[in-house]
């Protein structure tokens, strides 16, 4: 086992590469990919890797969208580039009641094994159109898989296992973490959809996360051991299928949780973990389950502004004191 | 005419025609009758479109089609027996009974669904259309809308980049005159729904939706150029749907004299005498395929009442491909 370090831009291009090299029916579509090589570099090298087979597109983002599907069910696996998750909205007829339905609508004839990428996230004062955290619209359509990593030992995984996947995986990746580096082993792996992973251990209280909010998490429970507080941290990587497994595990040793999230606290991720928490596993629990999330508010330009609405890991350390109460 | 259809020709697209009508015909009956749940779209009336194009397609070409499809459907050669299943709601229909009237596809024919969302098809056909080309086959895709459709963003975004690409697709239209109940001549910028092809580089051709032969040859051509890399097509074919919108729709947008006068151009009756004229048809011929399409219909009709009704619990299937246990678990409640 060789230790290595790529940031999560790297990591993801290494999936991308080690996937179009494996199966020709893999190509990416989006816009600014070939020349720009992504809007974040995600993409560098690959157009000249894989000639014809990384696309640039006109800003059209329903017919992306459309392309990537129509192409999936004709025997292609395409890796649609949305640019920003905010503009998922000008292709939600194509993701929610098209990519989403078509296999059991059709009664099981087809298959879309398409990923959907979208960077998402705030933090960057990109204001309202380019912030914005939408996981939950998508966890809440039935049909659609969704993956939001934080490590990118994790995104490697998941990509490649989110191509090979037969279903539509709408994948998240917060852009605020492009650049953060993980270890990454040379030797090939894969990350099953669908389950959560432990980035921190501790008896005390868990923490239940995913994407940057990982990030803020940990950097909250550091500070808190140094005053004896033990927190767990658990990624959940894949917010549907959803590990409730792993979530039991946890909950049952700590019984306190607190579940942290960027996007939106009202009907977000959060709310549905905190609903089966407390309908699954009622009696583990020594306090109620606590959200951390953004404020109902558009994302503000002015960094104070921003910084007021969007949690971080000061919010999550109040939660976790509260809960601790 | 150029590329007259063979007489053998003329008879498939005469009995293709019938089997549309009566199969609708049957349906109109039996919606009446409480006999289909949820509402249904019929295209009687526009036979001649789907008819026309469907003769000068390949098994293995694509298409996609609208929440009026049957007839598309019909044309590409699907079954009407699993067609009326789904219809009834049995699990013998095409989509097990998750579909319905809307949703009917075969993908082993290359349907690759009905729709409905107005103009959700053309996404999917651009998408099927790339997927042509990058695996460098000689397909075409039929991507089939109606006028109501060509005032939708998704028509923009999919012509042009149908253009820019090359693409191998014919962007059919049934210009039936009404989007739902507002007017044609109301909702749309231009006279001619062909003529915005200009704004997309490919040709715009306009015919008349109720002589199959016209968009035959209109779909002929259409077809070639897209089958050897020229591009795509917009077809806009003149037609008329002879009955509401859905099966009870009052029809306060217009008069039951323009409906009578439209029956005048009926594409079957047109069809059935110019062969007559160039005695391709037999009065006995015409019997004998009034006969069979009825008895398939009838047959189509008896095999949707006798099969089973899904179990309730198959409505948890079908909803994930790969990893079916894993979705289930996480996935169903």
């Amino acid at each position: 086992m060789t230790s290595r370090e790529l940031t999560n831009t790297e990591a993801m291009a290494e999936a991308l590469r080690e996937e179009m090299t494996r199966d020709p029916s893999v190509f990416i579509i989006g816009e600014d990919i070939v020349a720009h090589g992504g809007i974040f570099g995600q993409f560098r090298g690959l157009p000249e890797a894989f000639p014809g087979r990384v696309i640039d597109t006109p800003i059209s983002e329903t017919c992306i969208l459309g392309a990537g599907l129509g192409a999936a069910l004709t025997g292609m696996r395409p890796f649609v580039d949305l640019h920003f998750a905010d503009f998922m909205t000008t292709a939600m007829d194509e993701i929610a009641n098209q990519a989403a339905k078509i296999r059991y609508m059709f009664g099981g004839q087809a298959k879309v094994p398409m990923v959907i990428w979208a960077p998402d996230g705030a933090g960057l004062s990109a204001a309202a159109h380019h912030s914005q955290s939408l996981e939950a619209w998508f966890v809440h359509t039935p049909g659609l898989k969704v993956v939001s990593p934080c490590f990118p030992y994790d995104v490697k995984g998941l990509i490649k296992t989110a191509i090979r996947d037969e279903d539509p995986v709408v994948f998240f990746m917060h852009k605020k973490i492009f650049g953060l580096k993980g270890h990454v082993p040379e030797e090939e792996y894969l990350i099953p959809l669908g389950k959560g992973e432990i980035k921190r251990e501790g008896r005390d209280v868990t923490v239940i996360s995913y994407s940057i909010a990982v990030l803020h998490a940990l950097e909250a429970a550091n500070r808190l051991a140094s005053e004896g507080v033990e927190v767990e941290v658990l990624d959940l990587r894949t917010l549907w299928p959803m590990d409730m497994e792993l979530i039991a595990q946890s909950v049952s040793r700590t019984h306190r949780v607190v579940v942290a999230h960027e996007a939106c606290i009202t009907c977000g991720v959060g709310a549905e973990v905190a609903a089966r928490i407390q309908e699954e596993l009622f009696d583990e629990l020594d306090a109620p389950v606590l959200r951390v999330g953004a404020k109902r508010v558009p994302h503000p330009f002015s960094p104070p502004l921003e910084k007021f609405v969007i949690p971080s890991s000061q919010t999550i350390e109040d939660a976790i004191r509260r809960v601790m109460e | 005419m150029r590329n007259t259809p063979t007489a053998e020709e003329m008879v498939w697209l005469y009995k293709t025609m019938c089997r549309i009508r009566a199969f609708e015909t049957k349906v109109q009956e039996l919606f009446a009758a409480n006999r289909i749940p949820g509402f249904v779209h019929l295209s009687i009336g526009e036979e001649a479109v789907a008819t026309g194009i469907s003769s000068v397609l390949r098994a293995d070409d694509y298409i996609t089609s609208t929440h009026r499809g049957h007839g598309h459907v019909l044309a590409k050669g699907a079954d009407p027996k699993r067609m009326m299943a789904e219809l009834f709601g049995k699990r013998t229909g095409y989509c097990k009974g998750k579909g319905g009237s809307m949703h009917i596809a075969d993908f082993s024919l290359g349907v690759l669904g009905a729709n409905g969302v107005v103009a959700g098809g053309f996404p999917i056909a651009v998408g099927a259309g790339l997927s042509c080309k990058l695996r460098g086959t000689d397909q075409v895709v039929v991507c089939y809308f109606g006028d109501g459709a060509s005032n939708r963003g998704p028509v923009h975004e999919a012509m042009n980049m149908a253009s820019i690409w090359k693409l191998p697709i014919i962007f059919a239209c049934e210009n039936n005159q009404y989007a739902s109940t507002t007017p044609f001549s109301y909702s749309t910028s231009v006279e001619r729904i062909a003529s915005r092809a200009a704004g997309y580089s490919m040709p715009g051709v306009t015919v008349d939706g109720n002589d199959v032969l016209a968009v035959r040859e209109a779909a002929l051509e259409a077809v070639k150029r897209a089958r050897e890399g020229g591009g795509p097509t917009l077809l806009e074919a003149l037609t008329y749907r002879l009955r509401g919108h859905f099966e009870g729709d009052p029809q306060r947008y217009r008069t039951k004299e323009e409906v009578e006068k439209a029956k005048e151009r009926d594409p079957i009756v047109r069809l059935a005498s110019f062969m007559r004229k160039k005695r391709l048809l037999t009065a006995k011929l015409e019997k004998e395929i009034q006969e069979e399409v009825a008895r398939e219909i009838e047959e189509a009709v008896r095999f949707a009442e006798e099969s089973p009704y899904p179990d309730p619990e198959e409505a948890l299937q079908d909803l994930y491909a790969g990893d079916v246990a894993q979705a289930a678990m996480g996935g169903l409640r």
